[in-house]
């Protein structure tokens, strides 16, 4: 036990060291450089982070934008949750509707969702619904490719159980293919939203938009106030961060009985 | 005795490749509640396919499986425990146990399958572990488990897919004992259950039996059928058993 703890004090040592030698290069390097323009002092950005709820550039406050973007990050992840697990669940579960659709997603995948852009501002027109719909197809494919994964993973034996007892095709996917093809899916949630974390900051960054981190950003490189850019990219790897630790949490809590075996 | 099980003409033939392969040909015999029947036979002989079919998760190709009383709804009739335990590892025990009293549609209400969980774990020796995970649980306990929730739709077949042969030989004999003390409470409880145990180890088939089927090669047909009339507890040990041993095994490689 206090082995163990020892490593736990000495791991955390070792991260914060690589950390704190990264903010003194920069204060370093700011100094050096000593134009506001190039490299922010740390001390203008913690400044910024300091006082969340000030209107920052005449605009909404950091923690008000952070909100923004969380919304719709949420909206899009959902919407991304609710189509792509049922055409997972009925793509593993079928090879007929596999073989028609695994040729037309293998195209659409690699596209980057922010390519989606143009077309979305077409469609939707500027503004929050555009921003979702890139959400929307940034989530749908890592959940979606996760949860076929996921359902190839069950064992037949398990489906074999619910068929000796006479389970109807719903009863098998409800008791036996979702359960057991969760773990995976679980994991494909977990990259869709730190894909949608991203796919927001870059889609509030395209002209027309009005709200959001990444809309703050932008703004703030527009006026040059590169203190405000550091605070907005802090606050954003810190929601990144804290959304990946729910989901991992979430993996200790539900998914514990994957145990040794 | 009316048969629990009428094993008639069987046919089966897989496709592999461009070859159509027979499993059976015309495999015949019957199942008699409260019994033991071990069918042995070299390896894919199609045992395995054979209980599967019972079991209802392969097509019959020809002649028939009928098991009286079985109206091919609500809880199965036939229950199968397979080679490795096959529990849902995301169900506790209990919950592994009543899976399939849960599905089962004819209104059994939820204090009933409960206490016919409880009455399980008691009989599998597993109540103090109701609320452990498979992952927490050894080789010899999770298949005790995957016997309690075959037995919990209280079939009238069960059926052992090699039930034991990933287990060590000492938890192996503590669990062949307990199928024989299984067979005997469901008997002392007025639901005979007829025991289908697939396997390789003719010390075993002998151990456990009151009848054993071998199976030749394919297509299998049943080229040996043993009474085996010896007083139990059978001990390994006694010349008739060893006999009988050699007799089946013979029988086995011929």
């Amino acid at each position: 036990m206090i082995r163990n703890n020892k490593q736990t004090i000495s791991k955390i040592a070792k991260g914060l060291a690589v950390i704190i030698l990264f903010l003194m290069i920069w204060e370093v390097a700011a100094i050096i450089i000593n134009n506001n323009y190039i490299l922010p002092r740390l001390g203008d950005i913690i400044w910024v982070l300091v006082h969340p709820l000030t209107s920052v550039l005449g605009g909404s406050s950091l923690v008000e934008n952070a909100v923004v973007s969380l919304r719709e990050v949420l909206t899009g992840f959902l919407c991304a949750v609710a189509v792509a697990v049922p055409i997972g669940l009925l793509i593993g579960n079928s090879k007929e509707v596999d073989s028609y659709l695994n040729p037309f997603i293998q195209m659409i995948r690699p596209v980057p969702p922010i390519a989606w852009m143009p077309f979305a501002i077409a469609w939707f027109g500027i503004g929050f619904k555009s921003i979702i719909f890139i959400i929307f197809m940034g989530a749908f494919f890592p959940i979606l490719i996760n949860t076929i994964d996921g359902v190839y993973g069950v064992r037949n034996q398990w489906t074999d159980v619910a068929r000796m007892f006479r389970a109807t095709s719903f009863e098998k996917i409800r008791t036996v293919v979702v359960p057991g093809a969760l773990p995976v899916i679980w994991t494909g949630l977990r990259v869709a939203f730190a894909v949608a974390w991203m796919c927001v900051v870059a889609a509030e960054m395209l002209p027309g938009t009005s709200a959001g981190l990444g809309f703050m950003i932008m703004y703030a490189y527009n006026l040059g106030q590169l203190q405000v850019i550091g605070a907005g990219m802090v606050v954003i790897g810190i929601i990144g961060l804290g959304a990946d630790g729910l989901f991992r949490a979430g993996q200790a809590r539900f998914f514990h009985w994957q145990g040794r075996g | 005795m009316e048969p629990v099980l009428s094993v008639r003409n069987l046919g089966k033939t897989f496709v592999e490749g461009e070859q159509e392969c027979n499993v059976f040909q015309g495999l015949s015999f019957d199942a008699f509640p409260g019994e033991i029947l071990c069918i042995m036979g070299t390896s894919g002989c199609g045992k395995s396919t054979l209980l599967r079919m019972i079991a209802g998760l392969e097509t019959i190709d020809t002649g028939s499986i009928s098991i009286p009383g079985d109206p091919g709804t609500g809880p199965a009739r036939a229950a199968m425990v397979f080679q490795d335990d096959a529990l849902f590892p995301w169900l506790n025990i209990r919950d592994n146990i009543s899976y399939g009293l849960m599905l089962s549609r004819d209104g059994v209400s939820e204090e009933m399958v409960s206490r016919r969980v409880s009455d399980l774990l008691d009989l599998v020796r597993l109540t103090s572990f109701s609320k452990y995970y498979p992952y927490q649980l050894s080789g010899g306990m999770k298949q005790r488990a995957a016997v309690a929730r075959a037995l919990a739709v209280q079939p009238g077949i069960l059926l052992m897919d090699e039930p034991f042969s990933a287990l060590d030989p000492f938890t192996r004999r503590e669990l062949q004992d307990e199928i024989l003390r299984i067979r005997d409470a469901a008997s002392a409880d007025c639901h005979p259950v007829a025991i289908l145990l697939v396997t390789h180890n003719p010390e075993e088939a002998v151990y456990l039996a009151d009848r054993i089927i071998v199976l030749s090669d394919r297509p299998a047909a049943i080229c040996g059928l043993l009474e085996v009339r010896l007083p139990r507890p059978r001990k390994i040990s006694d010349q008739e058993f060893l006999q009988f041993r050699e007799d089946v095994t013979g029988l086995v490689i011929r």
